[in-house]
Order: structure tokens, then C-alpha cells, then sequence
């Protein structure tokens, strides 16, 4: 968690630093913002910004190149979707298909919280200890004043 | 009470079958979002006659295998020889995509283990592999006389792979 917000501070910190920097710089910080979006299909556990695998560097080749002939950030994103389909991007879209990834942990904490308020409920209808009956009373009561004699 | 105490245990085999679905599934095969859309167009050169180029539209009105190969790829040496036996068989044009690899290594590697291709294209520098979503060779494309990806298969083809997957959709096309 705090390494995420590190790096989203510092994802802040160097983008704006690109804009006031040459055209050039900012095609890069924009190019390697996209990167860390899209997942390497070679290696699945890593972005495309970080892999060093053959088709990686390929595709952040492609990136580059479409960020330098002035396409926008949701344009290379789509081209990549279009050709590997949702699963390059890190941040998936919600849509039918997708629909359990997105709400499925929701599901999961709702179906806890109801399991555990049941359980309360049951708890409070439980009665609470049994009342001895009369007998009993008077016999305990009987090896009490037997002691104490 | 009995029945509540069967509760863990069932959630335990839910777990259970999830994780024997998730062993089943191969995570490196990664649905094409390509299958029944337009092949993406290209226009190379031959790998035997460099001068020579192959378009998509050449193809236009045939069944045709796209075969991903490359001289550096392992798992291409596996599904050679099953190519090769297939091309024998002459059921459809297959065109081979030599995919970031050197003229000479391709050459010299056809001419080691045979060469099962109607022809081969070049793609040098990767980007036809990127229109066509390649991300581990060796892959393989069905495309219809329209032009359009009916089937991808990824990894290595095996005889069976070829009975069962290709060659039904094959037959199911050629005849329509």
C-alpha cells in the first residue's frame, strides 16, 4: 500500500515535470505511464514497462511510436485491446464478462456481514441459562443447610 | 446442529472443485479477441523470394492455415514434423510467418527439417505478429475465404490437436 502511494506520488511528481519539459520527454513519461498499465502476455506478472522480454520491448516500441504520432492515451489502449484482448490491461473494464472480477469481493464481504448478523440474531433468541426448577432448588438448598450444621 | 457442522466441509470442497477447474486451465492461453473478425491486412516479402511480396488479399477465397514460426523457436521443432506429415496431406494452403528471425537461420532451418510451407513471409521486425496479437510462437491462425480468423491455436500443433480442433473446422468451411 504505502509503495503504491509512493508511486503514484511520484508518477505526479514526474509528469508534471515532463509537461513543463521538451515534446520529446513527455511522449516518454506519457509512453512509460501506459507501459505500467499493460501487462507483458510473455511474463504475466509484469508490466510491459518492466519486462525485458522480446515482444515487450516491441510493444513498447509500438507505444512510443503512437504517442509520437500524436494518437491519445485511450487510442493505444484500445489498438492493444483490439489485438490481445482485456486481459493486457492491469485495470480491466467493467462489463458483462468481467462482471464477477469486479463484484465478486463485494459479494464475498456482504455475504460475510449477513452471515455474521444472523449469527448475532440467533445468539440473542438463545435463552439465556435455565432457571433450576423447584426441586432442584430445595435439594441444593437442603445439602446447603447440612453443611452448615 | 448436525447439518451446520457439514458447513465447513462443504465449503471446503467448493474450494476444492475451484482449485481442480483452475489446474485444468492453462493460463498462457489467452483468448484472441480476433476469432471470427477480419484478418488484419498485410503485405510482405516472401522469405524464398524476397522480391516477391504476399498480401492478405491474395489469399482472398481460400481456406488457409497463418503459421507462426521462427528458427530460435524450441517448440516449433516439436510441431514440424506434424506439419510437415499435414502438408503432405494437401488438404489447404499453409503459409508460413517467420517471425522476427535472420534470412539465413530461416532458410538454413527449412532446409534442415523440411519445408511444409506453400510459401513463407518475412516479419522481421515483429509488427505483423503485433496486428495478429502473436505472444508465443509457435501460434497458429484458421482464415476463411473471406478473410476473416475462424480459429487460433496456441502452442504447438500435435496430431491431435489437428484432428480434433483444426481439421473439423476445416472441413466445415471448405464445404461452405
Amino acid at each position: 500500500m504505502a509503495q503504491r502511494l509512493i508511486r503514484a506520488i511520484c508518477i505526479v511528481f514526474f509528469s508534471v515535470s515532463a509537461f513543463a519539459a521538451t515534446p520529446e520527454a513527455t511522449v516518454d513519461a506519457r509512453a512509460t505511464r501506459l507501459e505500467e498499465q499493460l501487462r507483458c502476455l510473455v511474463c504475466q506478472n509484469q508490466s510491459i514497462a518492466e519486462s525485458q522480454a522480446d515482444l515487450a520491448m516491441d510493444l513498447k516500441r509500438q507505444v512510443h511510436e503512437m504517442l509520437a504520432a500524436g494518437k491519445s492515451e485511450a487510442e493505444v489502449r484500445d489498438f492493444m485491446v483490439e489485438r490481445y484482448g482485456d486481459f493486457v490491461l492491469y485495470d480491466p473494464p467493467l462489463k458483462t464478462g468481467t462482471l464477477i472480477l469486479w463484484l465478486g469481493p463485494l459479494l464475498l464481504v456482504l455475504g460475510a456481514l449477513a452471515a455474521f448478523f444472523w449469527r448475532l440474531r440467533q445468539r440473542r433468541s438463545e435463552p439465556a441459562e435455565a432457571v433450576p426448577d423447584a426441586a432442584a432448588l430445595a435439594r441444593a438448598r437442603a445439602l446447603l443447610d447440612k453443611k452448615e450444621s | 446442529m448436525k447439518a451446520k457442522a457439514l458447513i465447513p466441509l462443504a465449503i471446503f470442497i467448493g474450494l476444492v472443485a475451484f482449485l481442480a477447474i483452475g489446474l485444468t486451465l492453462n493460463p498462457r492461453e489467452i483468448p484472441s479477441p480476433l476469432i471470427d473478425k477480419p484478418a488484419p491486412a498485410f503485405n510482405l516479402p516472401q522469405l524464398q523470394q524476397p522480391e516477391a511480396q504476399l498480401k492478405l488479399a491474395d489469399m482472398q477465397g481460400k481456406v488457409w492455415l497463418l503459421n507462426v514460426w521462427a528458427s530460435w523457436c524450441v517448440a516449433c521443432r516439436e510441431e514440424h514434423p506434424v506439419l510437415i506429415d499435414f502438408a503432405k496431406r494437401g488438404v489447404l494452403p499453409i503459409i508460413g510467418l517467420n517471425y522476427k528471425d535472420k534470412r539465413d537461420d530461416a532458410l538454413g532451418w527449412l532446409g534442415q527439417f523440411g519445408d511444409p510451407y506453400t510459401l513463407s513471409i518475412v516479419d522481421a521486425d515483429g509488427r505483423v505478429g503485433i496486428d495478429y496479437g502473436v505472444y508465443g510462437v509457435p501460434e497458429t491462425f484458421l482464415i476463411d475465404g473471406k478473410g476473416r480468423i475462424r480459429h487460433k491455436h496456441i502452442g504447438p500443433l500435435t496430431p491431435e490437436v489437428l484432428e480434433k480442433e483444426l481439421l473439423p473446422r476445416i472441413k466445415e468451411l471448405q464445404g461452405a
